[in-house]
């Protein structure tokens, strides 16, 4: 045991135990603990194995950047791989599991690979594991991939709630540190809107953590009285436990508020997490710096943290790593450390400043100046460290400081790149403009009275500014403390990827030498913390490698997220059934009643049969075409695209949307359509109708309903403005219908108020407003898609199941049978009809059997590309129709067509059957097909080769109308 | 990223749709001699890296299609006109 | 230096300090026969294989940034070949047998993973087409199989199959595709170019391409002018610009692809696997990390980042697929630049100026083509003609008509 719990102080609640397990054996810690205080508190130092030595490791931080105490926390569906242990807010019946390592955290055999360690340098496996070929994927791959990786996921579906918001604000401050709240203070004073967010379980920042003085009171007191004085301000907003995690275009903020991640599972009705996109018309960050590791051998020994973490530890937590701390480094604050942990009655061995010429006020603790801690010598703990001058010093836990280098990613993810500043040793963040500032030490204001006032300036910005409280300074002075080359064992550059400094050399000489190819080929930086802790350290080694200075290495590019985010915050609410909004039609509760089992197209649910006791699929869709064939059919069409189009150039705009003419409609008169791209492929057909001079009716097909719609727009906004229309979609607005089979009339009759339905009254392709049961609005049309005689009937949305019911009534003494997109689909392959399967955005008119609908005599979208040689070649592929040669044989959509006798090849290829149905009226299964210049080909015999399916049979090209081809029946 | 409709206001750009370069103008003409200019219209792009006039469509808000004033390379957005009063300035000034 | 156990075991005794770079770092010479722009994936195999498969030597590969700071170096790593048109099929399907003998070829672990590549299908519309596309590829001797929703539940038990919004039906796996650690394809590229004499000069940015009398004679850089005879152009994302120094507009937009990658994990999910219901796909790297991405954000760019919406987008989709990842943790988000094409297929071609090669238009399929990419453009830079493989990928097939438009969406790049 090294690290313990003190008798006193702290900001932990010691009148509350909570227990917990970490790996099975049974723990108790205090209310503000993190999981990683309350483990040191119990003497647990070693939290985890790195990822390819699995050294093993405890916390080097007390924070967000924290690379090593990674662990599995919950159990079962709830588990989160990689948890940071140092961010875990302890609660009462904590699970949580060490990661990486077997058979046990304690005795790992993996650690193994610290023996080879000589050659599992970085890069190694690029230049090994190639031979013999067979056994990468076989052997090499498996082993790997079983390696690698740190936690195991859980594979079982969260049981947990996300949700999504968005918020707005004047001023956004990231960051609740004495700058933070300065800043929120000034632009909150001036009545802007605020949202001072921290990643934070508290706010204050790094006064939570450090003993300081400001305006007389200590740090943490004051922190309080600010935050009690925002928190009374209507127009400010805190928020605790939420990290931005990246900053985009417009000023747009993500975050991510940790609702309920301190509970052991989320109260009632509460989400674990909520993601939130802030708008922000400025924003002030003031994230604090991250204090840099040093490079000497043992540099991950459990024990050795940072001085900050370590400080924040004793300060915050009550927490001592060890009853005898060496500090080490090369600045000013490593006084500070030894004074602090010396305060809390922890034993300071010594003072080991690389600086010869420093002075600090080390409280009475030995400073040995001008040396180095070459190694930390222990293994699962910390037992002494050897300095470069030879001297030995026994000690439980090792306090460094490398230096500090200011938290600037979120300023740097739009693009700019930071500063190096040879004075500070630290990248400072680029200048964003107004919108996005940075203050205190995330700008490079290292003294807490540069912070203050930094802070009360950048949250004023130009404003009225506000009094700076009086505070006490620690000293700050710096020299460069990167690699102890004197080191003999490693010295950890990437803790977690086990990435040392001699690596980076190592790259460089092998010509991976830019900062982007050093991070590539040895990973530094590339762990779950992203660089924060190792990769200035980095750019410092590697910049001495090749001569080069810190600017001119650079850094890496800093992208989202600041700290990793959980795939439920970015989801929400959108899983599961949720993930798209479910359409339904205005007939969905008359095709519920009617049985009807429903197939998701595009957002919509769509009726697809109806099954009667007994029946598969397909014997419902046969029954149901049987019966529309001999008797009467009704049909859910509402899906289709309605758009309706008026004005007094309605009728030369649809003359531009469309291939063939509309403006020589009569009124009361539908027309098929067929609509081109401008790149001269068929884009989407239906039939329109004119109801008046200056009023048509569009249906699309329910495919390309809404970008028919859009294209429309764009058509009449931007390419013909001049043209006195106006178009909206109605699709929802009108139930539609589809009531065919030859008693379809006699059917409709029954409904249709004050009209004689004949031939001459409603004739094929007329379109009608009427009125049906004693006065419901309706519209009428003689449209056929499955051949037979048949109306589409049109009622306003709500009226819709009420008429599917009267009409099926209606329809009783008949047979009438509902009937789904199933039988719909049989009908039109019987017939020919072309749909989705054919229509699919690389055929032309010419390819569909539809060349003569094209117009010649008017501008059209679409006219002039159509016209392209390669549109225009005779061996396209054109639509056919194909039947087996064996009408007992099957098939499939998807067969590709060779002649007969010829091999399966590409070459040979000659095109594929697009769709099929099985055909009730034949008696066997009939097809539509794309077939090189196939409309000289009927008759022809192919070979349909379904080599996926190992299913091949000869086939005949023939019409594409399968049945009726005179059309009697629609007339009839 | 944030759109400026002229008619919704500031609006965050999932409400948008887009359709790339506003630039090329569609040909009046649908004589045989015009097939290169209709070939330069539906195919080639100058494609800026910098200022861009580019058609959005507020498929989620009020459906005008816009020409947005945008930097391709840092996404800054300089403003918005309606693609009817884009359409119509371009053919004042031609 | 060849690298093998051996070496690796031979160097360690000598504390890894004797091995030789992977590449030079030469200064560029005054002239040379070829210059390749581009030092990403697709400049560095079309070097590769022109000094290995027809003896060129005196060849440079120019490259503004560091090598494969492009694409290569920003993609999602996923090889396949089950495409479905005849322009299309044949050529990936090279590239696949290239990546099959990549590694030992070029002598550097690339790490290529065959571990299969499941589309899943949501409705019968969808298994129609991938039937169709799944007997294109058999037809040509690619391999293919169309799985029915239990046999995509054997291999994924732990996906979405019982509350999900758009039921899995099936899927059309390609076993043969997989993953290949993506930088390690420029790196091997590179220094098996190097090593065969090509000389690749990072940070050497083209502002300029001299052209007299119709033919290609230089290059001005960053370094200073640079003579060649022939000049190939790799610089997808970037294509419209190079391709305007000699007054080329081409039929492409530049748009932002955003990426992510999870933190690590222990194995997770073993092959690739896209949604067919949204915008998702999905592979686990060597290394742990879940690799995934969508869609493009659909605004022309020239940034390499993107927006929130379209990281929700595909993180819904991705949730919707699968249930469990909601308690994983997205670790970055990245955004590269893609060549999108107006029908979505790439160009590899000559242009009418004599000696200027362009492969462009590579939309965000082309990391898996980098293989036959290079071969093919280093064979038409070659022999002055296309070779069969690259002779539909021509840049004048959209004033002829002859698109190879796998989608279907025409000249609308950004629903490609």
């Amino acid at each position: 045991m090294t690290s313990y719990r003190l008798g006193k102080g702290g900001l932990v609640d010691r009148s509350t135990a909570l227990r917990f397990t970490f790996d099975g054996a049974p723990h108790t810690g205090l209310e503000g603990d993190t999981l990683a205080s309350a483990l040191l508190a119990n003497g647990v130092t070693l939290m985890g194995r790195s990822f390819k030595y699995h050294r093993p490791r405890g916390p080097i931080t007390a924070g967000a950047a924290e690379p090593n105490a990674l662990v599995e926390l919950r159990e079962g569906a709830r588990k989160e791989a990689n948890t940071r242990a140092t961010m875990i807010e302890l609660h009462d019946g904590l699970v949580a599991r060490s990661q990486n390592n077997w058979p046990s955290l304690n005795f790992d055999i993996g650690a193994i690979n610290s023996l080879a360690s000589s050659m599992l340098v970085a890069g190694f496996y690029y230049k090994t594991f190639m031979w013999p070929k067979s056994f990468w994927e076989k052997i090499y791959e498996p082993i790997i991939r079983r390696a690698a990786g740190l936690g195991a996921a859980s594979k079982l579906p969260d049981p947990d709630k996300y949700e999504k918001s968005y918020a707005h604000c004047g001023v956004l401050v990231i960051g609740s540190g004495p700058a933070g709240l300065m800043a929120a203070l000034a632009a909150a004073r001036q009545g802007k809107r605020v949202i001072l967010a921290d990643e934070g379980s508290r706010l204050g920042g790094s006064l939570l953590n450090e003993q300081e003085e400001i305006a007389g009171q200590s740090g943490l007191d004051w922190s309080r009285s600010i935050i009690a004085e925002l928190a009374s301000m209507p127009n400010v907003t805190l928020m605790p436990r939420t990290t931005i995690i990246g900053w985009f275009d417009g000023n747009i903020f993500g975050a991510v508020e940790r609702v309920s991640d301190h509970l052991r599972v989320p109260d009632p009705y509460e989400p674990r997490q909520r993601y939130w996109k802030i708008h922000a018309g400025r924003a002030v960050l003031a994230a604090g710096a991250e204090e840099r590791p040093v490079a000497f051998g043992g540099n991950d020994v459990p024990g050795v943290m940072q001085a900050s973490a370590m400080r924040c530890y004793v300060n915050r937590y009550a927490v001592a790593a060890g009853r005898s701390v060496a500090v080490f480094g090369g600045n000013d604050s490593i006084y500070r450390t030894a004074r602090d942990l010396k305060s809390h009655g922890i034993h300071v061995e010594a003072i080991v400043d690389s600086r010869e010429d420093s002075r600090g006020d080390p409280g009475g603790v030995p400073v040995i100046r001008g040396a180095l801690v070459a190694d930390a010598v222990g293994g699962k703990a910390v037992k002494s460290v050897h300095l470069t001058d030879g001297t030995h010093i026994n000690c439980e836990a090792v306090a460094m400081s490398g230096g500090f280098s200011p938290i600037v990613n979120l300023a740097c993810q739009r693009g700019k790149k930071p500063v190096w500043d040879a004075k500070l040793l630290a990248f400072l963040p680029p200048d964003n403009g107004e919108a996005f500032t940075t203050a205190g030490a995330a700008a490079g204001r290292m003294l807490l009275s540069e912070c203050l006032a930094d802070g009360a300036a950048k949250g004023a910005a130009g404003g009225k500014p506000i009094d700076v409280p009086k505070c006490r300074d620690e000293a700050f002075a710096i020299a460069p403390l990167w690699w102890v080359k004197e080191s003999h064992g490693k010295a950890f550059i990437d803790y977690q990827n086990d990435a040392t400094a001699r690596d980076l050399p190592l790259a460089a000489r092998e010509g991976y030498s830019d900062v982007e190819l050093a991070k590539r080929y040895t990973t530094t930086g590339m762990a779950t913390d992203q660089g924060k802790l190792g990769n200035i350290n980095a750019i410092a080694i590697l910049a001495e490698a090749t001569g080069r200075t810190m600017d001119e290495v650079g850094t890496t590019t800093f992208r989202p997220f600041y700290t990793p985010v959980s795939f439920g915050a970015f989801a929400g609410p959108f899983t599961g059934h949720h993930f798209q909004p479910v359409r339904k039609t205005p007939l969905h509760d008359w095709a519920e009643e009617q049985g009807a089992v429903f197939v998701e197209t595009g957002l919509w649910m769509r009726s697809s049969w109806f099954p009667r006791e007994g029946e598969d699929w397909l014997a419902a869709a046969a029954r149901e075409v049987l019966t529309t064939r001999g008797a009467a059919g009704i049909c859910d069409v509402s899906t289709l695209g309605k758009i309706d189009v008026q004005g007094k150039d309605a009728g030369q705009f649809l003359d531009k949307l469309y291939c063939n003419t509309f403006s020589t409609l009569a009124v009361g008169k539908a027309r098929y359509g067929l609509m081109l791209r401008e790149d001269g492929i068929v884009y989407d057909d239906g039939t329109t109708s004119r109801l008046a001079e200056d009023h048509y009716v569009m249906t699309t097909t329910t495919a390309n309903a809404a970008k028919v719609m859009a294209q429309m727009e764009f058509a009449h906004q931007a390419l013909f403005p001049d043209l006195d229309v106006t178009c909206v979609s109605v699709t929802e607005q009108w139930a539609q219908m589809a009531v065919a089979g030859p008693k379809s009339r006699a059917t409709l009759q029954k409904l249709i108020d004050d009209l004689v339905m004949t031939d001459e009254t409603v004739p094929y392709m007329a379109a009608l407003e009427v009125t049906i049961m004693h006065g419901i609005p309706a519209r009428l049309f003689r449209l056929s898609f499955s051949g037979e005689h048949a109306y589409e009937l049109a009622v306003p949305a709500d009226y819709g199941s009420m008429v599917a019911r009267a009409v099926c009534q209606a329809g009783e003494e008949f047979g009438i049978t509902p009937y789904g997109v199933e039988a719909l689909s049989i009908m039109r392959i019987e017939k020919g009809h072309v749909a989705g399967g054919e229509l699919n955005g690389t055929t032309t008119a010419g390819d569909l059997g539809l060349g003569k609908m094209v117009s010649a005599r008017k501008d059209f979208i679409g006219r002039m590309m159509a016209q392209r040689e390669g549109l225009t070649d005779p061996n396209r592929q054109q639509v056919t129709g194909i039947r087996p040669v064996d009408p007992s044989h099957r098939i499939r959509a998807g067969a590709h067509l060779l002649k007969q006798g010829d091999k399966p090849s590409m070459a040979n290829d000659q095109g594929y059957i697009t769709g099929v149905a099985w055909s009730p009226m034949l008696n066997m299964w009939v097809g539509l097909a794309l077939l090189a210049n196939g409309r000289a080909r009927h008759g022809e015999i192919v070979q349909a080769w379904d080599g996926l399916r190992g299913h091949s049979v000869l086939a005949q090209i023939c019409d594409p109308v399968h049945f009726d081809k005179e059309n009697r029946r629609l007339h009839a | 990223m944030l759109i400026p409709c002229p008619h919704c206001g500031t609006r965050p750009v999932e409400e948008f749709t887009f359709l790339g370069d506003a630039a090329p103008t569609r040909p009046t003409t649908s004589d045989p001699s015009s097939m290169e200019a209709w070939y330069e219209y539906v195919y080639l792009r100058n494609n800026p890296r910098g200022p861009i006039d580019e058609y959005a469509h507020h498929s989620g808000g009020c459906r005008a299609w816009l020409v947005v004033q945008r930097n391709t390379e840092t996404h800054e957005v300089f403003g918005a006109v309606t693609a009817r009063d884009f359409s119509k300035a371009k053919d004042a000034k031609a | 230096m060849r690298y093998n156990v051996f070496s690796l075991i031979r160097n360690s005794f000598s504390g890894h300090k004797n091995w030789e770079p992977a590449w030079r770092d030469p200064e560029p010479r005054k002239e040379y026969d070829i210059i390749i722009v581009g030092g990403g994936g697709h400049g560095l195999a079309t070097a590769y294989y022109l000094a290995k498969e027809h003896g060129l030597k005196n060849i440079a590969v120019l490259e503004k940034g560091w090598l494969g700071s492009g694409n290569i170096g920003r993609n999602t790593t996923i090889i396949r070949s089950n495409y479905m048109l005849p322009g299309n099929n044949p050529f990936y399907e090279w590239s696949m047998k290239l990546w099959e003998n990549l590694e030992q070829d070029f002598n550097f672990n690339a790490m290529v993973s065959q571990r299969g590549v499941l589309n899943l299908c949501h409705t019968d519309a969808q298994r129609d087409a991938f039937a169709r596309r799944g007997n294109a590829m058999r037809i040509d001797g690619v391999d293919a199989e169309l799985l029915d929703r239990e046999a995509v539940r054997e291999m994924y038990p732990f996906f979405d199959y019982e509350n999900a919004r758009f039921p899995i039906k099936g899927g059309l796996l390609q076993k043969r595709g997989g993953t290949v650690r993506h930088d390690a394809v420029a790196w091997g590229y590179a220094r098996g170019a190097d090593q065969r004499g090509v000389d690749i000069i990072q940070h050497c940015e083209v502002k300029g391409i001299k052209v007299e009398n119709g033919k290609v004679v230089g290059v001005d850089t960053n370094k200073g002018f640079i003579t060649c005879r022939k000049l190939g152009l790799a610089t997808a994302g970037n294509s419209s610009e190079t391709a305007s120094m000699v007054g080329m507009r081409l039929p492409i937009e530049s748009h932002v692809l955003q990426a992510f990658v999870s933190e690590g994990l222990k194995p997770y999910i073993d092959g690739v696997v896209t949604f067919g219901a949204g915008h998702f796909y999905v592979s686990q790297s060597d290394k742990g990390g879940l690799v995934f991405g969508g869609d493009i954000d659909g605004y022309n760019s020239y940034a390499r980042r993107g927006n929130l919406p379209m990281v929700e987008h595909v993180i819904e989709a991705g949730v919707a697929m699968i249930p469990s990842l909601a308690r994983v943790r997205v670790l970055r988000s990245w955004g590269g630049i893609m060549d999108m094409s107006m029908d979505g297929s790439p160009i590899i071609d000559k242009t009418h100026i004599q000696g200027l090669y362009l492969n462009a238009g590579w939309c965000y399929g082309g990391f898996k083509a980098t293989p036959a990419s290079g071969w093919c453009f280093a064979y038409t830079i070659a022999r002055d003609e296309p070779h069969k493989l690259n002779a539909a990928y021509r840049l004048d097939r959209f004033r002829t008509g002859h698109m190879i438009d796998e989608k279907g969406q025409g000249a609308t790049p950004n629903l490609h």
